[in-house]
């Protein structure tokens, strides 16, 4: 090789104005400019950990935390785990929950004690209290007979056996309900009855219909973003506001408009009752199931994929297909071939953000979902708001943030993210 | 960890809503209830007067129930509201949870005759954390305009389609829809919750829902039901009293209610534990539970006081003048066949239920 590499000698570096060496005064302005633009973004990334990430990290621990138990009887949530769940436990572990209870009674903590422990035996709250309130009279042993002669319950080796599962420190309980699962009366993880199953079922039915609603939107925004593309400015404005004037109404506004024009005694009906098609006694259900829930959705998410369609089909400039044209295809190859292909990153960045929006989504199903049309995020609402199981509902907030993790990387795969195009 | 966590928790909660509590003053209480036309009765009935008398200014806040933001607020230590109006069910809850502070009924005044306030309210109303102000109950109300030969009489008849065909409404979840269904099923009110607590029993509320399953548009919010109604969505349906009560009155709706069957429940004073007003707020509960306030409340919404010395005061409605007795959960000929709804029952099951009930809805 006839290059080699030499060391610059003092005449070659080229100085700056001020005798500093070039690079050097580069590299000096380089890092200024990353300061300043650290500095610019700071307070987004502090608002950004502050009510994005901790909450996030905030979840995830709720969902395995469980200190219900093990903090407020300490004592036996330490002894029990050494318990060969073979037998009921004898009198001196009865002794040690009779200390901690009374203790916790005390600081009035027992409820929150029976109140984790009814999560995985129905009926063991009245038992927990109860036995807390007269302990306070019942100061010595023994207690074995007397907590069994109390409440039954205390003669059972399930309460037991998940007495020794709900008092660690961390558990898998509140995952293991959020798909259906539970632990067994001997501690084994099995299916939850029948008749209480319920998640696995909420999750499919939030993933199909938000890829339902995905499909309806694409289907409908593709031809009004190529309308608005293509025709006279002044045309496409107009069909601009109409897309927007729906943005900018209130989301509960647009929500329950749907349920005047769909409700069995509402426009929609009285219309087709009108003109004949129905008969009076037989209108059609059209809201409070699943099919309220689509449409009222499909339509509060259709301009979160009109824009970024729009946007992507003004840049395809219209002399592509002109071309293809002039070169023999016909108009339905030249579409297939040329302008499809071209808005595929508008395609892919409107799908992923409908179906990101709608698997999260919460007051249109609650309100126009009536039976069929609830989503998880219904169930999740439910959980922080009336059941207070706030293990439960960060548990189903990280099943649903893995699924859509997942989705995301598979998306990522296939389509690839860096296509994607907002404008 | 948990430090950490509660410290931003803390640090995110106080960043967003902080600068909204710092123009609060300590002579100033937050009360918080259900909005419309009850709140509207509280402040006509305790706030104003309250405030007359006191000089306390009273910031009247809505919500929706549940327990959720005052659990936030207390673990995040930043508690804004001093009094809230809750369900029997949440008071039990929360005091359990320890996230209310407890109250001590002895120090609540006593009836005008001398009965001390432990006996002059009705059972059940005074828990360790709560003080109850009025009782409630679920009925079902029908439209006499659909049933010109004569309307349903009975539970049985709610969930008899075919002698009175139409569509029903109901609250989405289990309480109290168990309970009615086994009422209409022949079950005495006083072994409702005997047979609900065997499974056999569950599964014969849930049977008789099943026979109106298909007909049944589901209802969350209390004003949805009488809406319902007058939209001609449903023919009858399941409501608090109150709301048809203003339907009938102040809308001149041609609602009928049933009292067959009804279940009673109670609203409470709670305050959340930490609360800045503690004394204020105390001093507030013993004002509106004496005897008279609780029957000035029942001049503008026919829900009974919580108060056995209260009933013989209760007079006409403020504004349309009508004697409210009859239409008083608790007035004598409506409480024939009425349940009390039991607490520690729902307590209990509460969580299965409300799953049982979710899976057999979804199916």
């Amino acid at each position: 090789m006839a290059v080699t590499a030499t060391t610059p000698t003092a005449d070659d570096i080229m100085l700056d104005a001020s005798g500093m060496p070039l690079k050097q005064a580069l590299a000096i302005a380089e890092r200024n400019k990353r300061r300043k633009a650290l500095i610019m973004a700071l307070p987004l990334l502090a608002f950004i950990l502050v009510s994005f990430i901790f909450p996030i990290i905030q979840m995830l621990f709720r969902s395995i935390d469980n200190p219900a138990i093990h903090d407020n009887i300490p004592n036996l949530s330490r002894e029990i785990q050494d318990w060969d769940e073979r037998a009921i436990p004898d009198e001196a572990l009865f002794a040690i929950l009779a200390d901690d209870l009374r203790a916790a009674g005390k600081l009035k903590n027992q409820g929150k004690v029976a109140t984790r422990l009814n999560y995985d035996i129905t009926g063991s709250r009245s038992m927990i209290t109860q036995t807390a309130r007269k302990l306070k009279k019942k100061t010595e042993g023994p207690y074995k007979d007397w907590f069994i002669g109390l409440n039954e319950k205390w003669g059972e080796m399930r309460t037991w056996v998940a007495l020794k599962k709900a008092s660690q420190k961390y558990t898998a309980s509140f995952y293991l309900n959020s798909i259906d699962m539970r632990y067994s009366e001997t501690g084994k993880i099995v299916a939850q009855p029948e008749e209480r199953q319920i998640y696995l079922t909420l999750f499919w039915r939030t993933f199909y219909i938000s890829i339902a609603i995905t499909l309806i939107c694409v289907f409908l925004a593709y031809p009004i973003s190529f309308l608005m593309a293509t025709l006279p400015v002044r045309t496409s404005n107009m069909l601009m506001i109409l897309v927007l004037l729906p943005f900018w109404t209130s989301l509960l506004v647009r929500t329950t408009s749907w349920i005047v024009l769909l409700q069995t005694q509402g426009t929609l009906n009285d219309l087709m009752v009108y003109f004949g098609f129905i008969d009076d006694e037989n209108r059609i259900q059209m809201i409070y199931n699943m099919t309220g829930t689509i449409v009222a959705m499909s339509h509060i998410l259709l301009p979160f994929m009109v824009l970024p369609l729009y946007s992507v089909m003004k840049t395809i400039p219209p002399s592509y297909m002109r071309a293809a044209r002039s070169l023999g295809a016909n108009q339905a190859y030249a579409f297939y071939k040329i302008y499809l292909p071209l808005t595929i990153p508008g395609v892919a960045a409107g799908s992923i953000l409908v179906f990101i929006l709608s698997v999260g989504y919460y007051i249109t199903p609650a309100l126009v979902g009536g039976r069929t049309g609830q989503l998880i995020s219904n169930f999740i609402a439910f959980h922080m708001q009336k059941s207070l199981n706030w293990g439960l509902a960060a548990a189903l907030g990280g099943v649903l943030l893995a699924a859509i993790l997942l989705i995301y990387l598979a998306y990522n795969r296939i389509i690839g993210i860096d296509k994607m195009k907002m404008g | 960890m948990n430090k950490i966590l509660k410290f931003s928790t803390f640090a995110a909660v106080a960043a967003l809503i902080g600068g909204m509590t710092s123009a609060a003053m300590a002579d100033a209480l937050t009360i918080v209830s259900w909005g419309g036309a009850y709140t509207h009765s509280q402040v006509e009935a305790y706030h104003k007067p309250y405030t007359k008398m006191t000089g306390t200014k009273i910031n009247s806040e809505d919500y929706s129930g549940g327990l959720a933001e005052v659990r936030a607020q207390v673990e995040a230590g930043n508690v804004t509201w001093d009094l809230l109006d809750v369900e029997l069910s949440d008071a039990v809850r929360g005091c359990d949870e320890g996230i209310l502070e407890t109250i001590d009924a002895s120090m609540l005044p006593a009836a005008p005759d001398g009965t001390p306030a432990t006996d002059d309210f009705i059972d059940g109303a005074l828990t360790d954390c709560a003080v109850a102000t009025i009782v409630w109950s679920t009925v079902y109300a029908y439209d006499t305009t659909k049933f010109p030969a004569g309307g349903p009489k009975s539970m049985a008849d709610f969930f008899d389609t075919s002698k009175f065909p139409g569509k029903r409404g109901l609250r989405k979840g289990a309480k109290p829809n168990l309970e009615f269904a086994l009422i209409a099923d022949g079950v005495k009110a006083a072994d409702i919750y005997d047979v609900l607590s065997t499974s056999a029993g569950v599964d014969r509320a849930f049977a008789v829902l099943d026979k109106i399953k298909d007909d049944v548009i589901w209802w969350e919010a209390g004003a949805q039901p009488p809406q319902m109604l007058a939209d001609g969505e449903v023919v009858m349906a399941t409501a608090y009293n109150g709301r048809i009560f203003n339907a009938q009155v102040a809308e001149n709706k041609p609602f009928e209610i049933v009292w067959d069957g009804q279940i009673l429940d109670l609203d409470l004073w709670v305050i959340p534990k930490g609360s800045k007003n503690k004394a204020a707020a105390l001093d507030f509960i013993k004002y509106s539970t004496d005897t008279q306030r609780l029957a000035d409340q029942a001049k503008y919404i026919s829900y009974g006081p919580a108060r056995k010395s209260s009933s013989g005061m209760i007079g006409n409605h403020a504004t349309a003048g009508i004697a409210m007795l009859p239409h008083m959960p608790t007035a004598p000929e409506n409480m024939k066949t009425a349940i009390l709804n039991d607490f520690e029952w729902w307590a209990d099951h509460a969580d299965e239920m409300n799953e049982r009930f979710a899976a057999w809805l979804a199916k």
